[in-house]
């Protein structure tokens, strides 16, 4: 359990310090993405990861948190942070009642019902164009203020997101290693036998579900405090899409995998700007090799290829492991 | 008399979106059904049919019926290559990794598509002219009467296959048990190897036939997969009836949707018949409950 703590506390202090030697903002730009992407990552990792329930919408809540979040400061003026509160808990209950039917499936049903959802989703965002604006996007949303703070800046922003990215990894990795977490993964192994041992998978995959929605939410809000200006055109299932392939790529199961996943994922775009069309290719081969041959995710398949290309020297007198 | 005519009208467009979604439908179906894999690429196949087409005819300057009896052996071999290289290899199957393998593949497919041929909407000239015909007040396109025949022959030569010939046997014993069908010594990898190369042939024909009507380009697979998944799981995964007539009942739904509530949330209707159809009755209309196996 130390171990943990200290692994935490290390990052947490990374994090803090980062900003101190990061030259411009650009960078800082980068980051306060990966952090939105971490928390939507760690969101969909608890739903994939711990309890093996395929989720293809995840954008839907992402985009429906923030909108609700744009449309209450933007257009009805209420308090940003109220409205992240009300967008995070309206999407959270909306989460759960969908919840219950539509974990009644399971792999390739769940799977589509959830794109579905999301589909459906983005149909309304770009129709319902009194409310949201429509494709052209919803602008003028306030940013998020604490005090005499106002958030308009990449390295106040820093702060702020990071903020809410490192509150979700701890609360992440603590129900990881509860009870919940483990009844979690019993539910992945086999949720007949998780129920026989007094699991309530329904109600759990439903609870699990909400949690999942409710982070996608504060994400969603966030990023459009952070913007001031959203469009339907980053919540369709291009982008569930790019989601899956950073829990994929980072490692089910893993908090910190989900972190790698996000910050590769949200890196590369960068990195590739000169092949900006080449990046939907990229993913799908990153889906196809990383499902092939590190089905553990980077987490996991880092070691291993540091491991073969640095064997450890055998002990004398030790047999082989 | 309008109404009625209007009505008529939505009812014939509905029929032949709804058969075209059958096709897709059947690909599912027949991939399902002997692998128990979701192909979600499958979309993308109706998507290369019509895509492949077009190249050929406006860059390779093929005439329109030869570049069709191109098109669909070249989409058919992606389909197989597509097979081999992703589906095959794959060491832990499970429902997971392979929804996100067939994911990835279909993102493969559409990116390099778009790599190579753009992302223009091309259009495609109609199979025999574009003289619209009267029929019951409704205005009818001769291209529609070529989905109807299409989709007639190759439910009719899907039925023949799968009912009469050793092979269509095969598969059939494949989707009843994997185990026992490589017993008694069909090469169930062969069989998983032509469920694709049907499946992505039927997918490239559906795509061709719709192509002159709705045109074409590299992101139609996307809708076109899912409501064809959605018309296979109304008609519960089978090769027959059921999925034409959830195809034909999806088509004709949206298309009274898109004419009588709105048009701009057409899609969405098609996805909540969708949603609707997995809460209520997931293993669609025509097929018992099934039991699952602990």
């Amino acid at each position: 359990m130390k171990k943990e703590v200290i692994k935490f506390l290390i990052f947490a202090l990374l994090l803090l310090v980062f900003p101190f030697f990061a030259k411009g903002g650009y960078l800082l730009n980068v980051l306060v993405f990966v952090g939105i992407h971490t928390i939507l990552a760690i969101g969909l990792n608890l739903l994939l990861g711990f309890a093996g329930q395929i989720s293809l919408g995840q954008a839907a809540f992402f985009g429906l948190g923030a909108y609700l979040s744009g449309i209450l400061t933007g257009t009805y003026a209420v308090n940003p942070w109220l409205a992240l509160i009300a967008a995070a808990l309206i999407v959270g209950i909306i989460a759960f009642v969908i919840g219950f039917p539509i974990l009644k499936l399971k792999g390739h049903y769940l799977a589509m019902a959830t794109l579905g959802m999301g589909i459906i989703a983005y149909i309304v965002f770009n129709e319902a164009v009194d409310l949201t604006g429509g494709p052209s996007g919803l602008s003028g949303i306030p940013n998020l203020s604490l005090g005499a703070i106002t958030f308009d800046s990449d390295l106040k922003n820093y702060f702020l997101i990071w903020t809410f990215t490192l509150a979700t990894m701890l609360v992440s990795l603590n129900i990881g290693n509860s009870r919940i977490g483990r009844a979690l993964r019993a539910i992945h192994d086999s949720e007949v036998a998780a129920r026989v041992m007094g699991v309530n998978a329904r109600l759990l995959k439903v609870q699990i579900f909400s949690l999942s929605a409710l982070l996608s939410a504060v994400a969603g809000s966030l990023y459009a405090h952070t913007m001031t200006f959203i469009s339907p055109a980053s919540f369709g299932f291009n982008f569930s899409i790019e989601l899956l392939t950073m829990v994929v790529i980072g490692g089910l199961g893993s908090i910190y995998g989900s972190f790698l996943g996000a910050a590769l994922l949200t890196v590369l775009p960068e990195l590739l700007r000169a092949f900006q069309d080449y990046d939907i290719i990229i993913y799908g081969l990153l889906l196809i090799l990383m499902t092939m041959f590190m089905p553990g995710g980077l987490v996991c398949g880092l070691p291993a290829v540091c491991g073969a290309l640095f064997p450890k020297r055998k002990e004398r007198g030790k047999g082989s492991a | 008399m309008q109404f009625f005519e209007q009505l008529t009208q939505y009812l014939l467009s509905g029929l032949s979106t709804g058969a075209i979604y059958a096709l897709i439908g059947f690909g599912f179906a027949i991939i399902y059904n002997t692998t128990g894999i979701i192909n979600f690429a499958q979309g993308e196949f109706v998507m290369l049919g019509g895509m492949t087409t077009v190249y050929l005819i406006s860059s390779l300057k093929i005439p329109l019926a030869l570049a069709v009896l191109m098109a669909i052996p070249l989409v058919t071999v992606c389909g197989a290559i597509f097979e081999r290289l992703a589906i095959r290899p794959l060491r832990k199957p499970s429902p997971l990794n392979l929804v996100i393998i067939t994911i990835g593949g279909s993102i493969l497919i559409r990116g390099l598509v778009m790599l190579f041929w753009g992302k223009d909407t091309h259009s495609m000239p109609s199979f025999s002219g574009s003289e619209p015909l009267n029929l019951a007040g409704a205005t009818i396109l001769p291209q529609h009467i070529w989905i109807f025949a299409v989709t007639l022959l190759i439910i009719i030569g899907n039925k023949i296959f799968f009912s009469c010939s050793i092979t269509g046997k095969a598969m059939r014993a494949c989707a009843c048990n994997r185990t026992a069908a490589s017993l008694v010594g069909i090469d169930v990898r062969r069989m998983v190897l032509l469920s694709f190369v049907i499946s992505s042939a039927m997918g490239s024909m559906a795509g061709i036939i719709i192509a002159p009507l709705t045109m074409t380009s590299y992101d139609v697979g996307i809708m076109l997969g899912l409501k064809g998944f959605c018309a296979a799981i109304i008609g519960g995964m089978s090769s027959g009836i059921g999925t034409v007539f959830g195809g034909l009942l999806l088509g004709i739904l949206e298309s009274l949707g898109a004419g009588l509530i709105s048009s701009g949330y057409k899609d969405a209707i098609a996805f909540i018949i969708l949603l609707l159809i997995l809460f209520i009755r997931p293993q669609g209309l025509f097929r018992k409950a099934e039991t699952e196996r602990v």
